[in-house]
């Protein structure tokens, strides 16, 4: 029997076929070169305004009138705590919800619900949140009291805590935590989801219980994905400043955070504060603070490449 | 498995016992009883009334056409079923006498006694070592020396510790697709289970890996009890004592190896094994 399927159509001329296949490279290296350019040109005017302001004294001095004194001391110890408390409070939440949602929970009603909520509040506005953060946890719906209604330690210990939280590094950390948890989760969650069922079904048949498996297969198996996400949302916390801006984080402050209680400001609400002011020298410290805020993100991004690379050797 | 590589008659093995001394004097006794068992995903059923023994330290195979039920039955046998919401099971199994359907059974320690290798070879990605110490340290604390031992002879029975004992520390995926079966059954049995279920081992390893595994099938049946579900009816015919055929959902026909392959008492048996269809 013959088996041939003899072709009807009209043929497309091969020079067509391969102008089309240069075009959507031209193309797509346009969209690449664009992108490239308009950082680079963000990058160098920058570090135009802001090279000459940056040195020692600058990282090592508080906020003042005169721009040629100011230094970013309290902005920059206030953000490394904000996101280091931050980080400690959303991450271990946020990867329990997604195992809750992945490995524990029964596909029900319920479930999707909360998994549609969650999809959507990573797109609400970070201001919003600001607005809950400035009610719940800095005036604590007013149930309380005013501030320093009830206190436990000194002010200056470490372990110092006090109802309502009021404007402090705890009130701008537990309100980040909310603009970065659905980002935390629902990266979790894919990272979870690419989990071979094969490793899952191979712990269970050897008498692993679920948690067992979670534990000694299912996350190592994630985790390099799990911190690629946490690291997306850290690097969106430390750069908020809408949020801090409406719990009343500080502008002018003279001294770096003690415990989750203190007074504190985060770089790009220092940031905001001196591009807003009319003195051109201002200006050139807010482009200096950009680029240490810059840096900042290039340490994390690095340090989560690396840990990345170590954690994924073994699947090699 | 093409069709016209089992249109011949399919070599059987005639003296069951001699070539890979698998069926002892113990083999009429029972270990899984299944009485009237039936299965169902959501609506679906898919399996009627199975009723069978399965002989202590023997080899029974199941064999069929694909979605004939024979993976799902194996899989209630360690209820790795539990994992699917929708699949639900009635009737009786049990192991040396004891109900393994209740919902009172203890799954954890089950699967400790009911051993699992699947299709795929799944090794963890971790070292060769923490592959095979992964059940042993899930049930029990042990020193690193009893560990090491542990480990070596859990290797050594699968017959892969002179290919890896050098490099245990390094990863298990580097291993060849073979390797890594031997290794998920050396971790299977290093738990010290006295089944071992087997889900097509050899359908995704070349012809000479599939050896070396079948080899290993019968030196293990002195041990263990293995039930093996394979589309291979040559390999059925050469590792297993007993056979079963299922066909949508219904055991067909189960009897001794060589007489389900040289005498069924079924047209659909005598048609699947020639090769008719399948």
């Amino acid at each position: 029997m013959n088996q041939r399927v003899p072709s009807k159509g009209t043929p497309i001329a091969s020079w067509r076929r391969l102008a089309a296949n240069r075009m959507f490279l031209v193309a797509c290296l346009a969209a690449t070169l664009l992108a490239v350019l308009v950082l680079s040109a963000l990058l160098i005017s920058i570090l135009v305004d802001g090279w000459s302001s940056l040195h020692w004294d600058f990282l090592n001095s508080f906020a003042s009138r005169k721009p040629e004194k100011a230094g970013i001391k309290a902005a920059l110890f206030g953000s490394l705590w904000v996101v280091a408390t931050c980080t400690v409070l959303a991450v271990p939440m946020g990867i329990g919800t997604a195992l809750y949602l992945e490995e524990f929970a029964k596909k029900s009603r319920l479930t999707r619900f909360i998994q549609l909520n969650i999809t959507n509040l990573s797109g609400v506005p970070s201001i919003v949140y600001g607005i809950i953060g400035l009610t719940a946890f800095t005036r604590l719906f007013g149930m309380i009291g005013a501030n320093d209604a009830w206190s436990i330690g000194s002010e200056e210990s470490f372990f110092y805590l006090r109802l309502p939280f009021g404007p402090s590094v705890l009130t701008a950390a537990l309100t980040l935590m909310l603009v970065v948890l659905p980002v935390v989760i629902v990266a979790s969650q894919e990272a979870l989801r690419a989990v071979p069922k094969s490793l899952r079904e191979g712990s269970l048949a050897m008498g692993a219980t679920t948690w067992q498996t979670i534990w000694r297969t299912t996350l190592p198996a994630a985790s390099p994905t799990i911190l690629t996400g946490v690291i997306l949302a850290i690097s969106r916390a430390i750069g908020e400043a809408a949020p801090i801006l409406v719990i009343g984080g500080a502008l002018l402050i003279f001294q770096t955070p003690t415990n989750l209680m203190s007074d504190f400001t985060v770089l790009p609400l220092q940031i905001f504060n001196w591009a807003g002011r009319p003195q051109a020298g201002f200006h050139s410290i807010a482009a200096a603070a950009i680029l240490v805020q810059l840096v900042l993100l290039l340490i994390f991004n690095g340090t989560a490449v690396a840990i990345r690379l170590r954690l994924q050797k073994p699947l090699q | 498995m093409s069709n016209d590589t089992i249109a011949r008659t399919v070599p059987v093995r005639m003296s069951s016992t001699s070539t890979y001394g698998s069926a002892n004097e113990n083999a009429t006794n029972v270990c899984l009883r299944l009485v009237h068992l039936e299965s169902w995903y959501g609506s679906f059923q898919a399996l009627h009334g199975i009723t069978l023994d399965i002989a202590s330290n023997a080899v029974t195979s199941f064999i069929g056409p694909s979605g004939c039920g024979k993976s799902t039955l194996l899989r209630w046998m360690n209820r790795m079923n539990d994992t699917i919401p929708t699949a639900r099971v009635s009737g009786e199994m049990t192991l040396d006498g004891e109900d393994i359907l209740a919902r009172t059974v203890d799954v954890v320690d089950l699967r400790r006694r009911v051993g699992m290798v699947f299709q795929k070879p799944n090794p963890f990605p971790k070292s060769i070592y923490d592959n095979v110490a992964y059940g042993p340290r899930l049930h029990r604390v042990y020193s690193r020396p009893d560990l090491d031992e542990l480990v070596e002879r859990s290797l050594r029975a699968a017959a892969i510790w002179d290919e890896v004992k050098d490099r245990l520390s390094q990863s298990a995926l580097g291993l060849s697709g073979g390797q890594q079966q031997r290794l998920c059954i050396a971790r299977a049995i290093s738990v010290d289970p006295e089944v071992l279920l087997m889900d097509e081992p050899c359908s995704a390893l070349d012809p000479r890996s599939s050896a070396s595994i079948e080899e290993l099938i019968a030196q293990l049946s002195s041990s263990y009890t293995i039930v093996i579900v394979t589309h291979n009816m040559q390999q059925a015919s050469r590792v297993s004592d007993r056979t079963a055929f299922f066909y949508e959902g219904r055991l067909i026909e189960f009897g001794e190896t060589e007489a389900i392959f040289t005498n069924p008492r079924h047209k659909q048996t005598e048609d699947y094994v020639t090769g008719r269809f399948g």
